[in-house]
């Protein structure tokens, strides 16, 4: 009784500090474009928080958590065991509709930002973001430190195509910040969403969000997509290739 | 010179892949085998998942046994019977292979199958030719003579049929059941199997040496085609731009390898080739014994919503 009490009083405390201030966001470039010889770049993220009349006149300091999602994928993780002496794939786990790209940015560490309980709710860092695994029929996000979900966070970090990094974010002046959103080779092309989430002495007090979209161009770009939705043109054209391929060489190479 | 593999999904020199194509093409040329079994597993330990491999080779073994099956047909060394016998099985094996290769794939245990095909089969055709050119070589240094064929069980199969070609009367039963056996493999391991399709139509069907390698170019060639086209089809995995690169390197070393395989005595060739069979096979084993880097991987089930 008394936590619902609690919970109705948060509420409405964040609801009426959530309009007390306002962030003004916007990115370097909203469509970005992926050719073949791409390596890499970075998009920038600019914003400035807004104070309206309404915002209590000692909050100084701002906290910022500006979180990246890329288009969301089912995968697979599995684990390898020794079996008779062999590396083999023996337990999987499904991870439902997780971000194909995801990257957490803050100006300070997330500790440092909020509490565990706010940080958990308001997903703030690797651990908190909510990853849907199916075990066993059922739909859940588990413990953090669960090996296939620490596994599979490994990995995509390796790949770049997770990240963390608490001090991305710089305030140019008290209210003006900016963050660099690094775009590695393999980017997933699609639509990314990006959340910019407001703090001030550990209580979330708001957020905003924007949005930009990744397009790759160029003939590898045209292969691919070819090779996914029209299988069998690609491969009657791969075969028709090989074929051509073979007959000019017995003329090139012809002994008589 | 970077070029990006859109399949493969990964960044790969031109002038090393193109260089891996002459190598296997001069191999091939050498032995007058697709090389298949050479391409896939050099393509997996640049980086590229044996899936892509497999899938993408099929194609560049297409291109380098249609050039050879042109020189045969040429020259009248393949027996149009018993090509088509042949590809009866060959076609049911391939869409039986590409079918196992997606239900290995969903499974999550393609990659292990691969390897473990590749340990089993090139470790024992590797170690049976060894030892076969090793016999050879030493009953021609003491100067005896070859043992002459005989006939054995195959022959007295029913369904017999005369290929007038290769100057045989045989079952078809046998014929087919190699068609499959060689089309099933090729399409799960990404080989031509002439290596494996040459040794059993000499050895069990007791086809002529004059139409033999003619006949087998067939049965790769329309087998890959097919492979090609299905994995295309059910596992987007082909990879042309990576197959287009290896297909030019490969046909241009071929040429050069046939040239350097008329210098060297039969039985030093195979003996050569159980042997690169063997090493190949090898490499597969110690893979799959040593510990992995790491125990986890992750495989992306396509973009939902």
């Amino acid at each position: 009784m008394t936590r619902a009490a609690l919970a109705i009083l948060l509420v409405l405390l964040l609801g009426s500090a959530a309009r007390a201030e306002r962030l003004i966001v916007s990115v370097s470039n909203h469509r970005v474009t992926v050719t073949p010889n791409y390596s890499g770049e970075e998009l920038v993220l600019f914003g400035s928080v807004e104070k309206e009349a309404s915002s209590p006149a000692d909050r100084k300091t701002y906290d910022l958590v500006v979180t990246v999602m890329g288009p969301r994928a089912d995968m697979v993780t599995r684990r390898k065991e020794r079996t008779f002496g062999i590396w083999i794939n023996t337990d999987y786990r499904q991870f439902l509709e997780v971000p194909s790209y995801l990257a957490l940015f803050a100006n300070r560490s997330f500790e440092a930002i909020t509490s565990p309980e706010i940080a958990r709710r308001q997903q703030i860092g690797l651990n908190n973001v909510l990853l849907t695994q199916r075990v066993s029929g059922d739909y859940a996000d588990v413990v953090p430190n669960d090996v296939f979900r620490s596994a599979f966070i490994r990995l995509r970090t390796q790949r770049g195509l997770y990240r963390e990094d608490p001090s991305a974010v710089t305030f140019l002046t008290p209210t003006l910040f900016r963050t660099g959103i690094p775009l590695p080779a393999e980017v997933p092309i699609g639509t990314y969403e990006v959340e910019i989430k407001l703090f001030s002495d550990g209580a979330f007090i708001g957020k905003t969000e924007t949005a930009f979209e990744i397009v790759k161009v160029g003939f590898e770009q045209f292969v691919a997509t070819t090779a996914r939705q029209n299988g069998l043109i690609y491969g009657l054209v791969t075969a028709a290739m090989a074929l051509m391929t073979g007959w000019m060489a017995s003329i090139v190479f012809r002994k008589d | 010179m970077q070029l990006y593999l859109p399949i493969a999904d990964l960044p790969v020199n031109v002038f090393l892949v193109l260089a891996m194509g002459a190598a296997v093409g001069f191999v091939s040329g050498m032995f007058g085998i697709g090389g298949g079994f050479l391409m896939t597993p050099l393509l997996i330990f640049i980086g590229i998942t044996p899936a892509v491999a497999v899938a993408s080779v099929a194609s560049h073994i297409a291109a380098s046994s249609f050039s050879g099956a042109l020189a045969y047909w040429r020259r009248r060394a393949i027996d149009p019977a018993l090509a088509s016998v042949l590809l009866c099985g060959g076609v049911t094996g391939t869409a039986l292979g590409v079918w196992t290769f997606t239900q290995l794939r969903a499974l999550g245990q393609l990659d292990l199958m691969i390897a473990l095909s590749y340990v089993v089969l090139l470790g024992t055709v590797g170690s049976l030719m060894f030892s076969e050119g090793l016999r050879a070589l030493m009953r021609t240094r003491r100067g005896a003579v070859p043992p002459r064929r005989t006939h054995n069980w195959i022959h007295g199969l029913p369904l017999k049929m005369r290929f007038k070609r290769s100057k045989i009367y045989l079952s078809v039963i046998p014929i087919v059941i190699v068609g499959i056996m060689i089309g099933f493999i090729g399409a799960i391991m990404g080989i031509g199997g002439g290596f494996i399709l040459v040794p059993i139509m000499i050895y069990l069907l007791r086809v002529p040496t004059s139409t033999v390698i003619g006949t087998s170019m067939v049965l790769t060639l329309v087998t890959m085609l097919f492979a090609t086209l299905l994995h295309a089809v059910t596992n987007h995995l082909v990879d042309a731009v990576l197959a287009l690169i290896l297909m030019v390197g490969g046909v241009t070393g071929a040429q050069f390898g046939a040239r350097a395989g008329q210098k060297i005595r039969g039985e030093q060739l195979r003996l050569l080739l159980g042997l690169l069979i063997l090493s190949v096979g090898v490499r597969f084993a110690i893979e799959l014994v040593i510990r992995p880097d790491d125990l986890f991987t992750i495989r992306e089930l396509g973009v939902s919503g």
